[in-house]
């Protein structure tokens, strides 16, 4: 393993002890990192050291506790907020996760502001997440859908996005990096072209803000989602970056305590931002764990994580597009995709090839990936899903090689 | 269970020529699941005799060679037998259908999905509630 291009992988791994288990007696090659990651010593410790040290209830106690347990809270969003280039700390909202940031524009500000046949325009390549959240806000009101499809080599129809952006759509939501495609989006040029049509435009970027530098005043965006646990932080535990102009024309999420400023039997008004969306005791284990992910991949780099998930995603590429009856979807070049590479081989449906897998070690995914209608529009029934991180080595996409000679062996492929 | 034990022969062959495969026209019985994990689908199609045994079955999906084979294998079997049979019909008859004592929790679901689509048809014509847990 050694040094590749830009990581120091071999202290990385020692920081994950995880990665040192065996899985049916063989070395545990973790390749399932889109769908979570795993969590380096730092992260673990960050999470134990507040229940040891200053487990409090944030925002109500004047006790010394409490306030140290308020701090790190807040400490952890204005962390989380300068990691993706947020302008202020009122627009970095905890949620639990990428679904529910959605969720939270969904309910926050699609609901006051999306009326009767309106245009809210999607692309194929969602995970259901930033799907069904708009058909259930359409539904509601009686707006309607649009999917911007996709090209042979799996990148997002432009031609047809600048046709629905004429449209002038109300909203505008899109990943910036496929989950099953692996394609990166031009953000920034997508938010251009929606904003000039005076659209709002949502973000998720579960797949990309864990895997390459984000910076939200760039990309010019309204909103964007992600979740700590695709990011070496813990499960439970997400953002919603909202502009401030955004936050301001919202209305409450959950609702109860924590989020309110006076609450009367006539009544109650809201708290400041971002509270306002925080509703009922917070997850502070989350956020500090999620602040040292971020100060851990901060150590690494961004600029160097990219690069190594370039390296490792194109050697992965060029072996496995030498294996015979594979086919694998979405762009041909590393640089134009994120950390995951999904394929299918001869007729082997993708559940038996990740048992198969499994067998030698090899963790990956299998299905529709929580993107049916692209799993649909390319016309499989499934997909087997390797997906990289920052511990994965060369040596791991040779055991993955090794694991597709023993599937195509059982297969007589 | 290894994998590469349950990928025996059989289940390939039943996966890549699966017997009684297609639609039944005209069915008495058609009844059809998905497994919302896997997206395996099958749909069964059933003739029913005067003397209410099974008389003609076919099945139709898609899916992996598991759920496929498994579905395939028991048609083979419910042919020609009585449809109180079905309702007998249980996970350990299944697994001794595949030739394997066990899947595991990730995969029995798939060698399942044609029993209970199976049994959903049957109780269903017959006109009975599908009791609560279809792998007794």
């Amino acid at each position: 393993m050694l040094k590749t291009q830009s990581l120091d992988v071999e202290s990385i791994r020692a920081a994950f002890p995880i990665l040192k288990r065996k899985v049916h007696g063989k070395k545990l090659v973790y390749l399932d990192n889109a769908a979570t990651t795993q969590k380096p010593r730092s992260v673990v410790k960050a999470i134990s050291d507040y229940y040891n040290k200053y487990n409090a209830n944030p925002h109500r106690g004047v006790h010394e506790l409490s306030i140290d347990a308020t701090e790190a809270f807040d400490e952890s969003r204005r962390r989380i907020g300068k990691f993706i280039g947020a302008g202020a700390f009122e627009e970095v909202i905890f949620t639990r996760g990428a679904t529910e940031s959605l969720n939270l524009v969904r309910f926050g500000w699609g609901v006051p502001h999306i009326e009767a046949d309106d245009l809210i325009v999607l692309t194929i390549m969602e995970h259901h997440s930033n799907i069904v959240p708009w058909q259930l806000l359409a539904a509601e009101k009686g707006a309607r859908i649009e999917f911007v499809g996709i090209t042979e080599d799996g990148k997002l129809d432009m031609e047809q996005f600048e046709e629905l952006m004429a449209e002038s759509p109300a909203l505008v939501a899109f990943t910036h990096s496929s989950n099953v495609l692996g394609t990166i989006n031009d953000v920034k040029k997508l938010c251009s072209i929606a904003k000039k049509s005076g659209a709002t435009t949502v973000v998720d970027g579960a797949q990309s803000v864990p895997h390459m530098p984000v910076d939200v005043q760039q990309m010019d965006c309204d909103f964007l989602a992600f979740s700590g646990h695709k990011m070496l932080g813990p499960m439970g535990i997400g953002i919603l970056y909202a502009r401030k102009e955004k936050l301001r024309e919202m209305q409450p999420f959950q609702s109860g305590g924590d989020m309110i400023k006076e609450v009367h039997t006539s009544g109650a008004t809201w708290n400041d931002l971002p509270y306002k969306f925080e509703a009922g005791t917070q997850n502070v284990e989350g956020a500090v764990g999620l602040r040292a992910a971020v100060e851990y991949l901060e150590s690494l780099g961004m600029e160097k994580v990219r690069q190594h998930e370039e390296d490792i995603v194109g050697y992965a590429m060029e072996k496995m597009s030498a294996v015979p009856g594979i086919t694998i979807y979405g762009p041909k070049e590393a640089s134009e995709r994120g950390g995951v590479v999904s394929f299918n081989l001869g007729d082997i449906h993708a559940h038996d090839m990740a048992s198969i897998l499994d067998e030698e070690g090899v963790a990956v995914r299998s299905g529709h990936h929580c993107a049916q209608p692209l799993i649909e529009s390319l016309g499989i029934p499934a997909a087997t899903r390797a997906s990289f991180y920052v511990y994965n080595t060369r040596e791991e996409v040779d055991a993955l090689m090794d694991a597709l000679a023993k599937a195509r062996r059982i297969f007589c492929i | 269970m290894s994998s590469s034990d349950i990928y025996r022969e059989l289940i390939l062959d039943y996966y890549r020529n699966p017997r009684n495969f297609g639609k039944l026209d005209p069915h008495d019985i058609d009844a059809k699941d998905s497994n919302p994990l896997c997206g395996d689908e099958v749909e069964i199609q059933i003739k029913v005799s005067p003397d209410n045994k099974i008389e003609d079955i076919r099945f139709f999906g898609k899916g992996c060679a598991i759920s496929q084979a498994s579905a395939s294998m028991l048609t083979e079997l419910a042919k020609g037998k009585p449809l109180e049979w079905t309702k007998e019909l249980s996970k350990q008859d299944i697994l001794k259908m595949l030739g394997t004592s066990d899947l595991g929790p990730a995969r029995i679901k798939c060698a399942l999905l044609s029993m209970k689509v199976l049994k959903t048809g049957v109780y269903g014509y017959l006109g009975t509630t599908l009791p609560e847990s279809a792998d007794h």
